[in-house]
């Protein structure tokens, strides 16, 4: 293990920034990067990335690396966000994970991304442990952008029962993952449930996906089980479950329930007198794929997204036609 | 007549209400939009003026103008510059959709309600940290079509920039895409309001007006643009962190190496990065907020192989 100040950027009156890597396995070998917190409220991403670390130490100690492999994991890129309780680059608002590829040149975020950007150039593969923009908790899962570079399958060697893939809108093309891959670094969105607390069996999940798939690689020996068969599906398959009345949302179900078309899902309630405003239904059958976490709700926002239990599987064959023509 | 153009519940005794006011009937039809981002507040002040001309000249306007003060009431009532709540910057939503966030049904909701207006103007007025002179920009995509209409608009500057994918999500884009010409105006500071910039542009809308055949009584004189595209404009940014002090007013013409200014450092008295202009121009964008990063904007130069 080799711990590293990546770059440094100066601040008036804080501490520098200091990015700081670990790199694990044969120094020049750039097997698989992990980048974890860009916004200052992703405490689980850090946290998963931290564990992920221990994990990597006591394997190289053991001997359990592979010579091929070599590993570079950046927990936090943004402390001066994290420490003052702000979600984006606290001194202009701005998203470090909308700057990619990033400018050397350019303003102070384009220039953290461009010197991020830099230090994870040339990996094989590439895992952004990352956060939704939605609020709310989603089922961990790999997002994998359809950049035309995609290649699903490869993720499954994961282990995780879900697989996204997103077709990019205009706004993705600044985002790490979406460079990421079209500079040739195999790359996933590695998605868990919490953001602003930590979640520590799903981060253990993610840690166990990461090491299972450079075990299927046979770039490490570490025992971890076989995981999950993955459901490949298109992002659009989900269903959103959306209020026309706000309120007080009381969930009825809780992420990842089975639930039935019809179901009674949440109520939306009136937030003073606690009358029932809404019932909100299944509108198929499926599995919760993501709620709202927040207890009060505007009309329209999305309170749940179902994962459907069939139309989704005959998209997500063809999506494999898609990748094989 | 105040019309709303869209209106989404909030969870506690309150509605999202996006209004607009409506002067005049038939074509052609003027949409004048500002607010998007809440601590924009230049267009405030150019949308009041402008509703009361016309209110008190109504027999000089033939066709419509449709006044839209506020597309983020959210962001304006807290100073937020996107959307409170969901961190989004309102201007990277459209043309959103139906099915989508709240978010995306109102950027669909607006974008059909300006979409067939023979002409959009949607105001900006810079962010809290930069103040520019007052000016259009366009993508370079776009040109043919609106550079023809922009040279009534009596803005100092034109700036034709290069497309880019992530811009495509903005309001303009969107409206242009839908056959409707949109005309982005920078003018000023965040969180505060430059007249002589807000009667400016009034006067450049009324001859735009007056251009579509909408107007016709008398306008005052008005000046054509500079003409730019991204090559010829010279960025200055911060190489050092500290407090910006300018040397120069904003919007003069500078010299090549002509001091722009310092980044000092209260802590120890001392100077930690001089500023230089690149080139020779005019210094259109010139930071009026302190504190400064390393990469923090400082300066934009129209300068160099106009
Ligand atoms: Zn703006």
């Amino acid at each position: 293990m080799r711990e590293e100040v990546l770059f440094t950027l100066d601040t008036p009156y804080r501490q520098p920034l200091a990015v700081k890597g670990w790199f694990f396995g044969t120094p020049g070998r750039k097997t698989l990067a992990v980048m974890g917190a860009l916004r200052g409220n992703e405490i689980q991403q850090m946290y998963l990335c931290s564990q992920l670390i221990q994990h990597l130490c006591a394997l190289e100690q053991a001997g359990g690396l592979s010579q091929d492999c070599g590993i570079l994991v950046i927990p936090c890129a943004n402390q001066f966000s994290m420490n003052v309780g702000r979600r984006f680059w606290a001194a202009d608002n701005t998203d470090i994970n909308r700057m990619f590829p990033g400018y050397d040149a350019g303003e102070t975020t384009q220039r953290i991304a461009a010197r991020i950007f830099a230090a994870l150039q040339g990996y094989t593969y590439g895992v952004h442990v990352t956060s939704l923009y939605l609020p709310g908790s989603c089922l961990p899962h790999l997002r994998i952008m359809k950049t035309g570079y995609q290649t699903p399958e490869t993720a499954r060697a994961f282990g995780l029962p879900y697989i996204a893939l997103r077709e990019p809108h205009p706004y993705d093309t600044t985002t790490l993952n979406y460079n990421w891959q079209i500079w040739n670094t195999e790359t996933f969105s590695l998605y868990t449930p919490a953001t602003e607390r930590i979640d520590a069996p799903a981060a253990l999940q993610g840690v166990e996906a990461v090491l299972r798939f450079l075990q299927s690689r046979e770039l490490c020996r570490c025992g971890v089980g076989p995981g999950e068969p993955s459901r490949i599906f298109a992002e659009e398959t989900l269903c959103n479950v959306k209020p026309t009345a706000g309120g007080l949302l009381v969930h009825q179900v809780s992420l990842g329930s089975q639930v039935w078309r019809s179901q009674p899902l949440a109520e939306v309630l009136d937030p003073c007198s606690g009358a029932v405003r809404q019932t909100l239904r299944a509108p198929v059958d499926g599995r919760v794929f993501f709620v709202h976490e927040a207890c009060l709700i505007n009309g329209y926002d999305v309170a749940l997204r179902i994962l459907p239990d069939k139309a989704g599987e005959s998209q997500a064959q063809q999506e494999q036609q898609e990748q094989q023509a | 007549m105040i019309q709303e153009v869209v209106r989404v519940p909030l969870a506690v005794g309150e509605d999202l209400v996006i209004q607009k006011r409506r002067i005049g009937s038939g074509g052609p039809r003027l949409c004048v939009v500002t607010g998007t981002h809440g601590d924009e507040l230049e267009g405030q002040y150019v949308a009041w003026r402008l509703n009361r001309l016309l209110q008190d000249n109504l027999s000089h306007l033939h066709g419509t103008v449709d006044i839209y003060p506020a597309l983020n009431p959210l962001g304006i009532s807290t100073m937020t510059r996107g959307m409170p709540l969901c961190d989004l910057d309102m201007n990277r939503t459209f043309p959103g959709g139906r099915d989508g966030a709240m978010s995306e049904l109102i950027a669909a909701r607006l974008t059909e309600d300006i979409t067939g207006a023979d002409l959009c103007i949607d105001i900006h007025a810079s962010n809290i940290f930069l103040r520019e002179i007052p000016q259009v920009r366009i993508n370079v995509n776009t040109a043919d079509k609106l550079v023809p209409l922009t040279k009534y608009l009596n803005m100092n500057l034109l700036w034709i920039h290069a497309a880019a994918t992530v811009l495509e999500s903005t309001l303009a884009h969107s409206l242009n895409a839908a056959g409707t010409p949109t005309l982005v105006v920078e003018m000023g500071i965040g969180i505060r309001i430059t007249r002589a910039f807000g009667e400016q542009l009034l006067t450049g809308i009324l001859s735009l007006m007056a251009h579509l055949g909408m107007w016709d009584a008398p306008v005052a004189p008005i000046a054509p643009p500079i003409v730019s595209s991204d090559g010829a404009v010279s960025f200055v940014n911060a190489n050092f962190p500290g407090m910006f002090f300018p040397a120069v007013e904003h919007g003069v013409r500078v010299e090549q190496g002509q001091k722009l200014g310092v980044i000092a450092d209260p802590l120890t008295g001392g100077i930690r990065e001089t500023l230089h202009s690149p080139a020779a121009g005019l210094l259109f964008t010139l930071r009026e907020y302190p504190v400064v990063y390393e990469g923090s904007l400082i300066a934009r130069v129209l300068g160099g192989s106009v």
